[in-house]
């Protein structure tokens, strides 16, 4: 082998050895450092700082902050954390950055307003968030829609949620339903069929997969709810007649003159407990549902199911 | 425009393309690239967006480091090389090979800008699988871009005319800063008072105002863009490359190459 051979050899090998250590190394650092800190640090807050140094790139950083909010949203959520302290700053800075990225509002009101893990628990942040995406898109009636959704799922606010539901329908080129939903939050707010609504037009007014996806989430939550109720009456109607909790969910069925024990939207059969609660088979694969989980039920990781 | 500048101008636009600088377009494509096929896994409804963004605010940077890299070295290099000399003994003039080099340089960005451009729109089709007909706005966007890079190349041009390649890069980079923030100055300048105001004033309308020449993200969220601003943007562009053109040969003109 000529020198010049032997050079290359040699320059080609500790390249490859010394690339394939730094990243052994590497891992191995990651492993070593705390990431607690920071996963949670955001280092600039001011959302005009950010605009300036942008030097007018403006629509870009927004991009790069949103997906930063989802990332950090995603991540919490997986991991079933309780907290979301940059999630409202992080989402206020990308819709400062980009006053017309929609989904910046969409979204981040999903995000934001849920109680813990699914959300921030911050209703009233996503209110702001959303009431400045209207100020800056008001011929968007979906805005108004996501703001109505707050009010009546987190806040129960009805009235102004049927007042924004009325405002958003008399924009041109609203969906029909909002004015149902206007009418039905003067009505009928507690009602599941008035939530039914909700979700079902939230599925049915998108096509944007992740919104389709949680509204299924709801909606087979809601039935697992709604279920799970009139059967919690049917026991205790039972317990009024008889002085006892019923053995079994069949003896509920016979003495309501039932086909067959009710089944979740999974067909799998509602369950009775020793002390007359009604149970769900598999509460994991209900995100949403508030009723039908044993007391010392703590939830997984979330699982989503494409079609309902 | 003369033969003798035509004559200039290919040979700038040669040398560039000799000196690799269409190179950048091999890092704009795996960017641009990675970022049609990425970006829709790790974030939610913006890929269509961040295509654009990402793909105009490239185009825009990838040009203006080339505009002041290659700009300020146009006059310094001719020099350095003693290759000036060559070409003034010719009956070429001054003047003509100032706006000469400005065409070189100005033909290899909207070269450039070109193949960029089409990176942008395949990347665009890739995520939305179509156009729609406001996307069209993305050629208006495109337009402005490079009429940014003419103002940097003229600003190269006048800065390299009379100072050493080094600082003309910081002159030229300094003023794309402050050019870009040219609407808060002038914010600035209408809240001061007396002498303050005027100078704040002055330097306001004296920096080249790109923030007026960035419309990437409207162009994103498909909002329409007024023929007026269009021609204003323009004559702004003919009048301001003029003026430092202008500077540039004054300058070179009674510059001692000795």
């Amino acid at each position: 082998m000529s020198s010049r051979g032997r050079t290359t050899l040699a320059a080609a090998t500790c390249l490859v050895v010394s690339l394939f250590a730094s990243v052994i190394l590497l891992q191995n650092i990651d492993r070593i450092r705390p990431h607690d800190i920071a996963d949670d640090a955001l280092f600039i807050s001011s959302p005009k700082m950010l605009q300036r140094a942008s030097l007018g790139f403006n629509g870009l950083m927004a991009c790069i902050y949103w997906t930063r909010t989802v990332q950090y949203f995603g991540h919490r959520h997986y991991n079933r954390e309780h907290t979301y302290n940059e999630l409202a700053p992080l989402l206020e800075i990308t819709a400062a950055l980009d006053p017309h990225l929609l989904p910046a509002y969409q979204f981040g009101a999903s995000f934001l307003a849920p109680a813990p893990p699914n959300g921030a628990g911050q209703p009233e942040r996503a209110v702001q968030l959303i009431r400045y995406g209207i100020g800056h898109n008001p011929g968007n009636w979906r805005l108004y829609y996501d703001l109505g959704f707050v009010y009546y799922t987190e806040l129960h606010d009805f009235k102004k949620a049927g007042e924004v539901f009325d405002a958003g329908s008399k924009i041109a080129g609203a969906h029909p339903f909002m004015k149902i939903l206007a009418a039905d939050m003067a009505e009928n707010a507690q009602d599941f069929n008035t939530a039914r609504l909700l979700w079902s037009a939230a599925y049915e007014s998108s096509q944007e997969s992740n919104i389709r996806e949680n509204a299924v989430e709801h909606l087979r939550s809601l039935q697992v709810d709604e279920d799970v109720t009139n059967l919690q009456n049917a026991v205790g109607r039972f317990v009024q007649a008889n002085g006892r909790i019923p053995t079994s969910l069949w003896e509920v069925v016979n003495a309501e003159h039932l086909r067959g024990i009710p089944v979740d939207p999974d067909g799998n059969p509602y369950e009775l407990s020793l002390d007359g609660q009604v149970l769900v088979a598999n509460p994991d694969d209900f995100l949403f549902i508030t009723k039908g989980m044993p007391e010392s039920y703590k939830r997984g990781a979330p699982r989503f199911h494409a079609k309902s | 425009m003369n033969a003798r500048i035509a004559h200039i101008a290919s040979n700038t636009f040669r040398e560039a393309v000799r000196d690799r600088v269409l190179y950048n377009l091999i890092a704009f494509a795996v960017l641009i690239s990675a970022a049609a096929i990425f970006i829709g896994e790790i974030s939610i409804e913006i890929e269509r967006l961040v295509v654009i963004n990402l793909g105009l605010t490239a185009v825009s940077l990838f040009g203006v480091v080339i505009a002041i890299f290659v700009g300020i070295g146009l006059v310094s290099k001719e020099i350095e090389k003693r290759t000036l000399y060559t070409v003034l003994s010719r009956p070429v003039r001054r003047w003509e090979f100032i706006v000469g080099k400005f065409f070189g340089l100005a033909g290899t960005l909207v070269v450039n800008t070109f193949f960029m451009a089409l990176g942008v729109f395949g990347a665009l089709l890739y995520v939305a699988h179509r156009f729609y007909g406001a996307d069209s706005s993305i050629f208006i966007a495109l337009y402005f871009i490079i009429l940014q890079f003419l103002i940097i190349c003229a600003l190269a041009l006048l800065f390299s005319s009379f100072s050493s390649p080094l600082l003309s890069a910081v002159f030229a980079f300094s003023l794309f800063i402050i050019g870009s923030f040219a609407d808060d100055l002038r914010g600035f300048a209408t809240l001061a008072h007396g002498l303050t105001r005027w100078v704040a004033t002055g330097v306001a309308y004296l920096v080249p105002n790109f923030s007026a020449l960035n419309v990437i993200s409207a162009v994103a969220h498909q909002q329409p863009i007024g023929w007026g601003l269009v021609l204003q943007n323009t004559l702004y562009t003919l009048f301001y490359t003029a003026m430092a053109l202008s500077g540039a040969v004054l300058i070179f003109d009674r510059r001692d190459l000795k």
